[in-house]
């Protein structure tokens, strides 16, 4: 405040786009980007964000990580081209997981651009299935996980449930009896692209990058992006290696170029071969989530 | 083209902006987009002219800086340009890197009228 008359006015900067000399108090009225003081006429001011435009999303993917750990889930993106046999590794797992860890919950949330076909395959296995039907999308984001993780039976284990649309603000921290929560898998099939998916969180405990050697050995170099934010990578179809041009080795030298601690496995879904260690990795990754959880 | 989203993205942060600051029109926004944030340009660009349309983003200049990748070399101890994923460190060859620069994608500021 001006303590001469008291008038509010600090002596400090003078009115919105006018530049005032700090040594001489001289105010230029010309010095927005029009270089004119025209009255009535707004001058160019600045505004700083430093947002991530990708912040919101992370946000709502920070709460499904949440949310997920709160419900004993262990949820894995599964991302790869169309026709990399996601969804057939996934119903072969489902089998052999109902088989051989009768008590793990499992459950999928499928993308795709159109119809359910993947999540009536799913369905057909008896596990919980969702599909997100992304209209011209071709990616999944945190907020559509978000809805389908809603309206799964997962979300409903060791809770007491909830209507739909409470807003999800409801402390996690509390409440659960954490230690006799049975564990529970959550596969979310992401929209088959190789490309945009690599971008998007979901609050996944991991991302899995499937390829199959139908496809060509330098995908990881063509597509870094994805081999880079995934933890594993899956080869699928390895039974077709005698037909096919496909040098295995060499994929996972250049999938190891883009990310250097990728692990790799080599299965094929249709004739079951190198399912135990895809089935020790997964239960090996519930088992990490668990922990996690024990010690939070 | 996930370019679609990520203007989508902009257009909300700047609105979300303009209804907190109260202006009316953006003259100029600029952007920062890693050389390994996965982002196509021309692309991103093209979907920002579209979704922008009746919206006071609406014939913004639009500058968009690109700092360079960068990654942690196991074998050199030490930080290195990374021009894209699935290229040695540019000191030793190697291909032990882990990206940990240049791949975000972030809105940093803008010029406005009220």
């Amino acid at each position: 405040m001006c303590v001469v008359c008291g008038c509010g006015n600090p002596g400090g900067p003078g009115p919105a786009g006018v530049a005032v000399d700090a040594k001489t108090g001289d105010l230029h009225f010309g010095a927005g980007a029009a270089r004119v003081s025209v009255p009535g006429m707004s001058q160019q001011r600045a505004i700083k964000l430093e947002a991530d435009v990708l912040g919101e999303n992370d946000r709502i993917a920070a709460r499904n990580r949440e949310h997920f750990a709160a419900h004993g889930v262990t949820a894995l993106n599964l991302v790869s081209s169309p026709g990399s046999g996601k969804t057939t590794l996934l119903c072969a797992t489902i089998e052999l997981l109902k088989q051989y860890e009768p008590g793990l919950g499992v459950a999928v949330i499928e993308g795709d651009q159109q119809t359910t076909n993947d999540a009536d395959r799913i369905r057909a296995t008896g596990a919980a299935a969702v599909q997100v039907n992304t209209g011209k999308g071709c990616h999944l984001d945190a907020p559509m996980v978000e809805a389908a993780f809603a309206q799964l039976p997962l979300h409903g284990h060791a809770h007491h449930h909830h209507g739909l649309g409470d807003g999800h603000d409801h402390g996690h921290a509390h409440g659960h009896d954490h230690d006799a929560m049975p564990a529970q898998l959550l596969f979310i099939e992401n929209v088959g692209n190789l490309v945009c998916p690599a971008m998007w969180d979901l609050g996944e405990q991991a991302k899995v990058v499937i390829l199959s050697v139908t496809e060509g050995e330098d995908k990881p170099l063509k597509y870094p992006d994805m081999f880079a934010a995934a933890q594993l990578m899956v080869l699928n179809k390895v039974d077709l290696l005698p037909h096919v041009d496909f040098d295995v080795e060499r994929c996972i030298e250049y999938a190891r170029r883009v990310n250097p601690a990728i692990e790799v496995l080599q299965v094929s879904a249709t004739r079951r071969h190198g399912m135990n260690a895809w089935l020790d990795w997964l239960l090996a990754r519930t088992r990490a989530g668990a922990e996690a959880r024990e010690c939070a | 083209m996930h370019e679609m989203s990520l203007a989508g993205g902009i257009l909300k942060l700047v609105e979300d902006a303009s209804r907190r600051e109260g202006f009316g029109r953006v003259a100029q926004l600029r952007l920062e987009a890693g050389k390994l944030a996965g982002v196509e340009l021309s692309a991103l660009r093209f979907a920002l002219e579209v979704v922008s349309r009746g919206t006071c983003l609406e014939a913004a200049q639009i500058v968009i800086d690109e700092p360079p990748g960068q990654g942690w070399c196991v074998n050199c101890a030490q930080n290195v340009q990374v021009h894209e994923r699935g290229q040695p460190c540019p000191l030793c060859g190697g291909w032990q890197l882990m990206t940990n620069g240049g791949d975000r994608l972030r809105v940093v500021d803008m010029q406005v009228l009220d």
